[in-house]
């Protein structure tokens, strides 16, 4: 027992004594200033990194047990103390527990006049024996760019990069049912007046840039369609592509003025920019970035009340780019 | 048993002279210093977390149905990259973590590099022989900003799915190649060829975190070798003295303790600041789009300049010339860059100052430059703001079409009214601390005289 006693004591002093002064003698020029002697900052950063052992043990235990490491926050608490006390531990020892004391040095030369006499000297004797260099330089820089090309062509893979006449195409066409998300046909009598509905092309794929369109109804007086689309609005029902001529984005917000007289138009909106659009007046721009009316969908009623699409769009759907022209979609 | 180690080490590789010098490479002590320190350690935090992501990620369009831990979503269409996703979040311990780390450290990353950058440029530290150091770290924040895009881009939620869109909106609005680059990039017009999530995945997780990392290690070469910029002092000016702390073992505790400082706060906000709740959003569909859910802070200055430009896209002969989102989404961003990287030569050009600096200059000691980087700093600060303009509205009720005409007149005026406000302030304070330096010289040789 006494044994045990004197054995725990000892290895107590092992661990926590301080070692004693040093005895070697102190060598007359230090590269490095001696530090300030702080024993109680020796201690807090022992104290910190237990902490710091502690946290980190608790992470692992955290993430061990099934119902805690449920918890996000359990987890990077754990963590982000363990880190946090292993840094107040570096930083007491930076400013407590080594030399601090500031040095001053020249600044490198900037510049190596020798060197670099040098170094134009080599290269240029070098070549110094060489006649046609005119002709060298000229053929290796042939090569160097017909390799730098033959090196680049696998990127044509990439596209179609030619093919652009592809962003103009769209998947209606004239007679093409308008259906829902689930492939259930629009009746004309589901559209109601004050919202607005997404519409696609029956038995096309939903996630082209040419699927999708808004459907809303107006009152038919308001309708200000040009001239040529007069047809284009059986009972008041509008249809316009869902992408903005923007930039790309779904134009997902109806503004429906709940007090006519005071607020303006109803208006077609996309949540990215805020482009906003006339569905009376052709799809016509009237605040945001847009640079183009939206494209409008012709649209007809059949015999069983359905509707169709009367035709492809008035213009190109989604974002304007060079060369995209005014005229009809494909 | 150190001296041992030493010399075995230096016996194999001859490194000790060159790890001795490193060991008393010499910092000069301020704290502004610590700013590209902190960019660094966001970006150490961001590899470790993101090569652990990159093991549970999917980049992959297949389509797959959701039957995970997340009821909301039971039963829904996705892709594998979207489904992946809210596993990691979910189903994978610590996964949740580990994501929302990594995307804090992208904001800070960014943070870190700006604030940096703007302790760079207001204390003229890009002058001569520091310029390429500069330049690199500039083309570096615009790197990232395309990093951090394409992070949150491939995740293929609603958010992200958005945000593409107005990327393709904005290749396609280059003048000249915008439809052939489209094409090019996407394989099919939007939503793209399936390979073009692979694109971006290769492109996010290895081709530029490898430029960034190179980058980043040309940029700190050249720092050392150069040596670090200082503040003079008072009024000696120790433009061939450098002053400072050593690497070893003055500056080695502070700086870890930085890095674990800053792994700590993004570890803290990772577990206790919830962020991109990619779940809350769902899977993008082309026909969809949100309201209210909010890219990273970094594109703010981008969705601003998008949404201010007037509607107007250059038309000749019923053919589109110039669309709309090319001011906003792709010049707007290339004169920031250009005048930045301009900079340093501009300066030089029009001081005719072509000497070496090695001691900063505070604001006020070039009124001019500090002056023209206030004004460009409220030009880009304003287009910024601007982007906030819906959330002001959602939030005070602000009207939103009277903001956007504050914001487009504040921000072709506000930066001059800046400009000649910066510049005379800087100038008044050089003329006070003159007048005072007088005063004292006076008093001194007053003081002479009597004794």
């Amino acid at each position: 027992m006494r044994r045990l006693w004197r054995f725990v004591v000892a290895l107590i002093a092992l661990v926590f004594g301080r070692r004693r002064e040093d005895e070697r003698p102190e060598r007359e020029e230090r590269i490095v200033e001696p530090a300030p002697r702080d024993p109680r900052a020796e201690l807090a950063v022992v104290g910190l990194l237990l902490a710091a052992t502690a946290c980190g043990a608790a992470f692992v235990v955290f993430y061990a047990i099934d119902s805690l490491a449920r918890h996000n926050w359990l987890l990077g608490l754990s963590l982000g103390l363990c880190l946090a006390f292993i840094a107040a531990a570096l930083v007491t020892t930076g400013k407590r527990l080594v030399a601090n004391e500031e040095i001053e040095e020249d600044y490198p030369e900037v510049e190596h006049p020798d060197e670099q006499e040098a170094l134009v000297e080599t290269i240029v004797e070098s070549g110094d024996r060489l006649t046609r260099r005119g002709l060298l330089a000229g053929a290796a820089t042939a090569a160097a760019g017909a390799l730098g090309l033959a090196a680049l062509t696998p990127v044509l893979s990439f596209g179609p990069w030619f093919r652009t006449r592809e962003l103009d195409k769209t998947p209606w066409r004239r007679g093409r049912r308008l259906v829902d998300k689930e492939g259930r046909p629009f009746r004309a009598t589901d559209v109601e007046a004050g919202t607005f509905y997404t519409a696609f092309p029956e038995g096309e794929k939903q996630d082209k840039i040419g699927s999708p369109v808004v459907v809303v109804r107006l009152d038919p007086a308001a309708l200000k369609l040009p001239r040529r689309r007069a047809r284009w609005a059986p009972q008041g029902i509008v249809a316009y592509s869902k992408i903005c001529t923007h930039a790309g984005c779904a134009i997902a917000l109806y503004r429906k003025p709940t007090f006519p007289v005071v607020e303006p138009r109803p208006a077609l909106v996309c949540p990215c920019h805020y482009s906003t659009f006339d569905p009376s007046d052709g799809g016509k721009v009237i605040f945001g970035p847009a640079g183009r009316a939206l494209p409008q969908l012709p649209l007809t009623i059949d015999a069983a009340g359905e509707l169709r699409a009367g035709g492809n769009f008035s213009g190109p759907v989604g974002p304007s780019w060079w060369g995209v022209r005014s005229g009809r979609a494909s | 048993m150190l001296r041992g180690l030493v010399r075995v080490l230096d016996q194999r590789s001859g490194a000790a002279p060159f790890i001795q010098k490193t060991l008393r490479y010499l910092f000069p002590d301020h704290w502004s210093f610590l700013l590209g320190e902190v960019a660094l350690y966001a970006f150490i935090v961001l590899v470790a977390t993101g090569v652990y992501l990159t093991f549970f990620f999917e980049p992959s369009l297949a389509r797959t149905t959701y039957h995970g831990a997340y009821e909301p979503l039971q039963g829904v269409p996705m892709s594998e990259a979207y489904r992946s996703v809210v596993d990691i979040s979910f189903k994978y311990k610590a996964g949740l973590l580990i994501r929302q780390t990594h995307h804090w450290a992208a904001d800070v990353f960014v943070a870190a590099i700006i604030v940096h950058l703007l302790r760079i440029f207001f204390t003229g530290a890009f002058r001569k022989p520091r310029e390429l150091t500069y330049l690199i770290g500039l083309l570096m924040l615009f790197i990232t900003l395309l990093e951090g895009y394409l992070g949150y881009s491939m995740v293929d939620d609603l958010l992200s799915g958005m945000g593409l869109a107005i990327g393709y909106g904005v290749a396609l609005s280059i003048p000249g190649i915008g439809g052939n680059l489209a094409m090019g990039i996407w394989g099919a017009p939007y939503p793209g060829d399936p390979a073009f999530e692979s694109r971006m995945y290769v492109t996010h997780v290895f081709i530029l975190p490898v430029v960034i990392g190179t980058m980043i290690a040309v940029h700190l070469t050249l720092v050392a070798s150069r040596h670090h910029t200082q503040f003079g002092r008072g009024r000696r000016r120790p433009e061939r003295r450098l002053i400072g702390v050593p690497t070893f073992p003055g500056q080695t505790p502070r700086s870890l303790g930085l890095l674990f400082s800053v792994a700590a706060l993004l570890f803290l906000l990772g577990g206790l600041v919830q962020i991109n709740p990619i779940w809350q959003w769902g899977p993008y569909e082309t026909a969809l789009g949100t309201n209210g859910a909010q890219p990273d802070w970094y594109l703010g200055w981008l969705i601003g300049a998008l949404r201010l430009v007037p509607h107007f896209d250059v038309v000749i002969g019923g053919r589109t010339i110039v669309p709309n989102p090319f001011w906003g989404g792709a010049l707007f961003p290339l004169i920031v860059l250009i005048v930045l990287a301009l900079t340093p030569w501009a300066e030089r050009r029009l001081t005719g100052d072509r000497r070496y600096h090695n001691v900063l200059d505070r604001p006020r000691d070039a009124p001019g430059r500090t002056a023209f980087g206030a004004g460009f700093l409220t030009w880009v600060f304003l287009v910024f703001v601007s982007g906030s303009a819906d959330r002001a509205y959602v939030f005070f009720n602000l009207d939103y079409v009277g903001q956007i005409w504050f914001y487009r007149i504040a921000s072709l005026v506000a930066p001059f009214v800046v400009f000649f406000i910066t510049r005379r302030v800087c100038r008044e304070l050089q003329r006070a601390e003159q007048v005072e330096e007088r005063q004292e010289a006076a008093e001194a040789e007053a003081r002479a005289v009597e004794a």
